[in-house]
Formats: structure tokens, C-alpha cells, sequence
């Protein structure tokens, strides 16, 4: 017995048969339970087979099932239908990234972002194996343990005013991410993440609008990460300038 | 070079000067981008305080007389309350702009933001005293 029967209006785009994305409504009995997900894997395994969308742990760990959600990026994985105020349920595919086909979004730009941040650990000066590990204390890992967080489901990029204006933005994903490596103990890698950073399409380009923080499933809150850099980025710039700051660690 | 597996992307266009008036979210945002003009407009008219100070007891007096006009009383009192929006705006999100750790935790945003509004409360305090309203 279906605890109510919803309304799912989903947007439809097949490259080779449309020219633009339209509406299409589906009538899904669902449970009580039931995320956004389930209704919409509900479509594809009995009403649309040919509906396209990703999707994988249904945990909120894997960060592919990112969608908007009447208007809202949100996980579908994550997002109850009960918890929704209406019966009729808009999806969409992530807003701010062109679209692929139905609810799947092209992510190429996120994934050359992510890259120029080199979001790894660098180290400067290399220590031999029989030094043993790179210990690091419990407050320190604290430091930056709420930016290890982000599954780059990439709500933060439909959420931000700024990338929807500037596509050129490097973005709150990641920006926190470069944020959580230069915050590790473990890293010196500082400098060089700072070119990209501190340029005019880094830190300087969020307007501190906090609709990533606001939309993040994770509770990462790149917002802050990035308000926090450009606090940091200006103090090495002036360290850096009076002669006081290291030019590499 | 990697073919690319979809045949044509679509992009959803945004409408450049109304993109902000679907969400209340943005709309407070786009509400405190325009209205930190009323604050520029403020900081320049220190700067002619400032000027006019330089300049003598008797340019400062013309200042002052100057600021007692409809309009200028006008863009005062909106200077005034669009300052207390930013304020109490960026006092909200102090905390994450400007967290405290001790140890493994970190102050909670409550103590971050209450000292923000204690130290504005006291320097305000302290400018009137100066201002010499405190003494009656």
C-alpha cells in the first residue's frame, strides 16, 4: 500500500531528438521512507527505462546523485519526500553546468578546477622512508577535518551565484579543498597552490554570497574556507612584502 | 584526446539581471551588494569630515551645517540602517570567517558573534563619551 502517490515533473533533454530540455510528469505511488531517489529510480525501473541520471551508494557518500530539487540543489539520496511540502516534486539536473542528457550534467569544468587547486599533499623537502610517518596530533587534524568531508557532489557550484555569473570562478569545492590541504601539517604546498588561489578567478572572485555553505549536504562549509584564505592569503601577502614571510617552507 | 561521449550539451542560460529573484537567499544577498553603495557614499563623506577638519573650525562648522539638509538628513538615516544591516549581517557569519580553536574543538559561534556584539557596544559607548552625549 503506497503511502502517497506523487507528481514528479523531471526535465527531459535527449541531445539527438531535442533541440531544447523539457518537462515530463511522471505519477509515482511511494512509500513512507522514500527519498527523491527512490521515486525517481521508481520512474526508470517501471514507467521510463530511457530516463538518465546517476546514482550510486544511496548514502550520501558517493556525492553523484546531486540534483535540483524544487529549485534547490540537493542529494536526491538524501532528501525525503515527506520532508518536501508538496505532492508535485520539480526535478532538475544541477543548475550552472550544461547538461548531458535528462538529470546528467556535464562535470568536465569541476574536474579542471579541482585539478589546478592540486588538492594533495606537497611536500618541499622529502623525508627518507626510515624516518618513519608524518605524525600528526588530534588538534591539528581537527584543523582542517571538516574540509575532508566534501564528496564534490557539486550542490555548492549550482547553489553559487558567483559561477552561475563567472563561469571562469574556481568554485567552493574547490577552494575548500585547497583550503584543507593548506591547513594540513603535513603539507607545504602553500605556494603553490596560491597562484591559482589568490588570482582573480580564486578567492577574490566569492562575494561571501554563503549559498554553498547553505546547500552543502556534508556541512563543509566552503564559504568559510574561502573567507578564511582570504584572511590567510592577505597576511602572507603582506608578510611576504615586508621581507617577514617564507617564500617556501 | 579523449572522445567525449555526449553529442551536445545543453546550456541553460542566466538571465544576467534578474537571476537573483527566484530565491530569498539571493535576494538578501543581491540586498547587501547594493546596498554597501550607501556605505561607500558614507566612507567619503568621512573623508570630507576629515577635510573639513583640516581645514579649520570655520570649514568644519559649514560641514556640519551642511549635513543638516532634508536630502542629507535623508541619506543619513538610510546610511544608518543599512549599516546595522551589514552589521548585524557580517557579525552572523563572523565564526566562520574567523574560527577560534582551542585544542580539538572550536569556540562556539554563539561566544564568537556575542563578542563581536559586546566590543561594537563598548566603542560605541566610548565614541559618544567622547562626543560628549554621555555627559547629558
Amino acid at each position: 500500500m503506497a503511502y502517497k502517490t506523487i507528481e514528479l515533473e523531471i526535465l527531459r533533454y535527449r541531445p539527438e531528438e531535442d533541440e531544447t530540455p523539457w518537462f515530463q510528469l511522471f505519477r509515482v505511488p511511494c512509500e513512507e521512507d522514500w527519498v527523491v531517489l527512490d521515486a525517481v529510480n521508481y520512474v526508470k525501473d517501471h514507467l521510463d527505462s530511457s530516463l538518465s541520471y546517476r546514482w550510486s551508494c544511496h548514502m550520501a557518500v558517493c556525492g553523484s546523485c546531486g540534483m535540483m530539487i524544487d529549485g534547490e540543489p540537493r542529494l536526491s539520496c538524501k532528501t525525503f519526500v515527506r520532508d518536501l511540502p508538496d505532492r508535485r516534486i520539480r526535478i532538475e539536473p544541477l543548475a550552472n553546468f550544461p547538461i548531458e542528457r535528462d538529470l546528467v550534467v556535464v562535470l568536465d569544468d569541476f574536474m579542471e578546477k579541482l585539478q589546478r587547486v592540486k588538492p594533495y599533499i606537497i611536500r618541499q623537502e622529502e623525508r627518507a622512508i626510515e624516518e618513519g610517518e608524518h605524525l600528526q596530533t588530534p588538534p591539528q587534524l581537527a584543523k582542517f577535518r571538516q574540509y575532508t568531508l566534501c564528496i564534490n557532489c557539486c550542490c555548492c557550484y549550482s547553489a553559487c551565484p558567483q559561477y552561475a555569473l563567472i563561469p571562469e570562478f574556481i568554485g567552493p569545492a574547490a577552494l575548500a579543498l585547497a583550503h584543507r590541504y593548506n591547513l594540513d601539517s603535513r603539507d607545504q604546498g602553500r605556494e603553490d597552490r596560491e597562484d591559482v588561489v589568490a588570482s582573480n578567478v580564486g578567492i577574490w572572485d566569492c562575494a561571501f554570497a554563503d549559498a554553498c555553505s547553505q546547500v552543502c549536504p556534508k556541512h563543509v562549509d566552503p564559504a568559510g574556507a574561502i573567507q578564511q584564505m582570504k584572511i590567510s592569503s592577505t597576511l602572507h601577502w603582506y608578510l611576504d612584502h615586508l621581507g617577514l614571510g617564507r617564500k617556501k617552507r | 584526446m579523449t572522445t567525449k561521449p555526449y553529442v551536445k550539451p545543453y546550456v541553460r542560460e542566466v538571465p544576467r539581471t534578474t537571476w537573483y529573484l527566484a530565491r530569498r537567499r539571493d535576494r538578501i544577498h543581491m540586498a547587501q551588494e547594493l546596498t554597501s553603495l550607501f556605505i561607500g557614499i558614507y566612507a567619503l563623506l568621512l573623508l570630507c569630515a576629515l577635510r573639513a577638519v583640516a581645514d579649520g573650525p570655520e570649514a568644519y562648522q559649514v560641514f556640519v551645517a551642511s549635513l543638516g539638509s532634508p536630502l542629507m538628513r535623508g541619506l543619513l538615516w538610510i546610511t544608518l540602517a543599512v549599516t546595522l544591516f551589514h552589521t548585524v549581517s557580517w557579525f552572523q557569519v563572523t565564526p566562520k570567517a574567523m574560527p577560534v580553536q582551542i585544542g580539538e574543538d572550536f569556540l562556539p559561534a554563539a561566544i564568537i558573534v556575542g563578542g563581536h556584539y559586546a566590543v561594537w557596544i563598548v566603542l560605541s559607548l566610548f565614541i559618544l563619551f567622547l562626543a560628549g552625549v554621555l555627559h547629558g
